[in-house]
């Protein structure tokens, strides 16, 4: 393989620059002394860190994102987990049609999907409740967690199964000692990226979101389209560091390629 | 994947056969009708939704009429904002493709742990918020002194301060940094399947350094570039947070318009005849685009 000339290095380089330009930008103003935006020049501080404190909306508006990050990553693969093993393990009538509506959230818009939940919720009376931006975390992240667990059903070694039955397994206890265990990495690879797809949704929860049950991004957006000032900074690089969390675990437990790899791709 | 078609906890209980056909059936059907009753029904709903009437004072009104329709064809104010819509999208997919294809190649040639690093320090702002990283955009463009202006004048690069915050070139220099990991990715996964070696038998029998990528990278990366682009193309055309945050309050795309008539004007069938409209226009173009594209690369599908 040939080696990376003088120039290519320059263009990485910049390439580089421009890609964490703005995240660190946003990370350095967190730090600011000074009551208005600017690059932290004399010293830092963490006032706008302890502002947040007081700032009870957005504290509010972290738990409930927490929350529903977590609750409707796990929903999801409830529902994901079995889907996945029948996609992977049987041909039947309709397979490939049923693979293509459970990855179909990818490819609707996030605003016409914002749309289409306010519209039915507002219908049956369950607008702007935790419920309902329950319920359409679940379907948006759902793509994410059958197709991590499709991966790792799929990849399986079926003769482990196959001992486990002629020793005299029952399905459940197949599933739970056996099974389970087996395809364990890719479910909670699974679970960390739709908890991460849930947690950054704003397209889509700006629609269903109301006072008491807005999320982090629709509190930061909300915010920034009155004034910017350092306090969302503050707030934006909280979220960068959870979100780096996360995405370092990932990538040490799992490999941020494999975990990425087809992301965007509808699904062919 | 195949190979497992007749899968074994069969011989436990029921015949094969017996259980091919239902246990896939009870294993698919919560999910099936978790999207049934939450995905397609509200989807059908918007359809709906934008054929009804609505007035100031009267609300909606759920009558079969084409209004909102006709005034989105007859409106050219409707023509240009979809016409903008598409046009930032298809700039920042240009540019996204001539910046992503050369730095995803020059990613694989890197040696294995500063591959990893890069590859991790591109691809990760994919996760992190929109909202933080338009943010980041806002701070840098920042009036006519933000740092953009300040280091492209330094560079002699500008004379003048170019205006980016509620421009469309802020927007399209937004969108691509937040797409760009899409193209990186996209062509990343097209060089993994090229090999190597046909790089070296194109030096030894004598091509140089722009041969060889005109005529042996090129041909073979184009598939992920272009696939690339469905994804970076789709993505920008219905983007909402960046548009919203850099275009402000007046320059308006579609996603931006109907947040609009939804929770501002109140006027939803008309907001949902724009999304529905949206969706139709970019499923056509990506269900196109991709038919195309395997057609012409049939054999780099395998």
């Amino acid at each position: 393989m040939r080696r990376n000339g003088p120039l290519a290095l320059i263009f990485h380089g910049i390439f580089v620059a421009v890609m964490v330009a703005p995240i660190v930008v946003v990370c350095l103003v967190a730090f600011t002394p000074e009551g208005y935006l600017s690059l932290p020049t004399n010293g830092l501080s963490l006032r706008w860190f302890r502002a947040i404190a007081s700032y009870p909306e957005f504290v509010h508006a972290f738990w409930i994102s927490l929350g529903l990050g977590a609750l409707s990553s796990f929903v999801a693969l409830l529902f994901a987990v079995p889907a996945a093993l029948a996609i992977a393990r049987y041909k039947f009538q309709g397979r490939a049609a049923l693979a293509a509506l459970f990855l179909s959230p990818l490819m609707i818009p996030h605003v016409v999907l914002g749309i289409a939940f306010l519209r039915f919720f507002t219908s049956i009376g369950m607008s702007g409740s935790f419920a309902a931006l329950l319920i359409a975390h679940v379907i948006v992240v759902f793509p994410f967690a059958l197709r991590l667990t499709l991966a790792a059903a799929t990849g399986m070694d079926l003769s482990v199964e196959m001992a486990a039955i002629s020793l005299g397994a029952g399905r459940w206890s197949l599933f739970r000692r056996v099974t389970l265990p087996l395809i364990l990495p890719g479910v909670i690879s699974g679970w960390a990226l739709a908890f991460i797809q849930s947690f950054d949704d704003l397209t889509m929860t700006v629609f269903l979101a109301a006072p008491g049950t807005e999320t982090l991004p629709v509190r930061m957006f909300l915010y920034i389209q009155d004034n910017i000032d350092p306090l969302v900074t503050s707030v934006s690089a909280c979220v960068i560091a959870v979100t780096m969390t996360a995405l370092i675990l990932l990538d040490r437990f799992y490999g941020l390629d494999r975990v990425l790899a087809g992301k965007g791709d509808t699904g062919r | 994947m195949s190979a497992v078609t007749d899968m074994a906890p069969a011989s436990a209980a029921a015949t094969p056969s017996e259980l091919t056909v239902r246990a896939p059936r009870v294993l698919t059907a919560p999910a099936l009708m978790l999207f049934v009753g939450v995905l397609l029904i509200p989807l059908a709903m918007t359809v709906m939704l934008s054929f009804h009437d609505w007035g100031q004072y009267k609300g909606i009104e759920p009558v079969f009429i084409l209004k909102n329709w006709r005034e989105i064809a007859t409106d050219p104010y409707y023509a240009e904002m979809f016409w903008r819509t598409f046009r930032i999208a298809l700039l920042t997919t240009l540019i996204t493709a001539a910046l992503g294809a050369p730095e995803a190649y020059i990613l694989n040639r890197m040696s294995g742990s500063w591959r990893s690093f890069f590859l991790l320090v591109i691809l990760g702002p994919l996760l992190i918020s929109v909202v933080a990283r338009t943010l980041g955009w806002a701070l840098l463009f920042g009036g006519n002194n933000g740092l953009v202006n300040k280091l492209l004048m330094s560079f002699g690069l500008l004379r003048s301060p170019l205006p980016f915050m509620f421009t469309e070139t802020g927007m399209v220099v937004a969108l691509t940094h937040v797409m760009m990991p899409f193209m990186v990715l996209s062509v990343w996964a097209a060089l993994q399947r090229l090999d190597p070696q046909i790089e070296n038998a194109a030096m030894s029998l004598g091509a140089g350094s722009f041969t060889i990528i005109r005529r042996i990278i090129m041909p073979q990366i184009m598939p992920g570039v272009l696939s690339g682009a469905i994804i970076v193309f789709s993505l920008s055309a219905s983007a909402f947070a960046t548009p919203a945050i850099i275009g402000g309050r007046r320059l308006k795309v579609a996603a931006t318009l109907a947040y609009d008539e939804f929770l501002n004007t109140l006027n939803w069938p008309l907001g949902a005849a724009v999304a529905v409209l949206l969706l139709v226009a970019l499923v056509l173009i990506v269900v196109g685009s991709n038919a195309l594209i395997e057609r012409r690369y049939a054999e780099v599908f395998r």
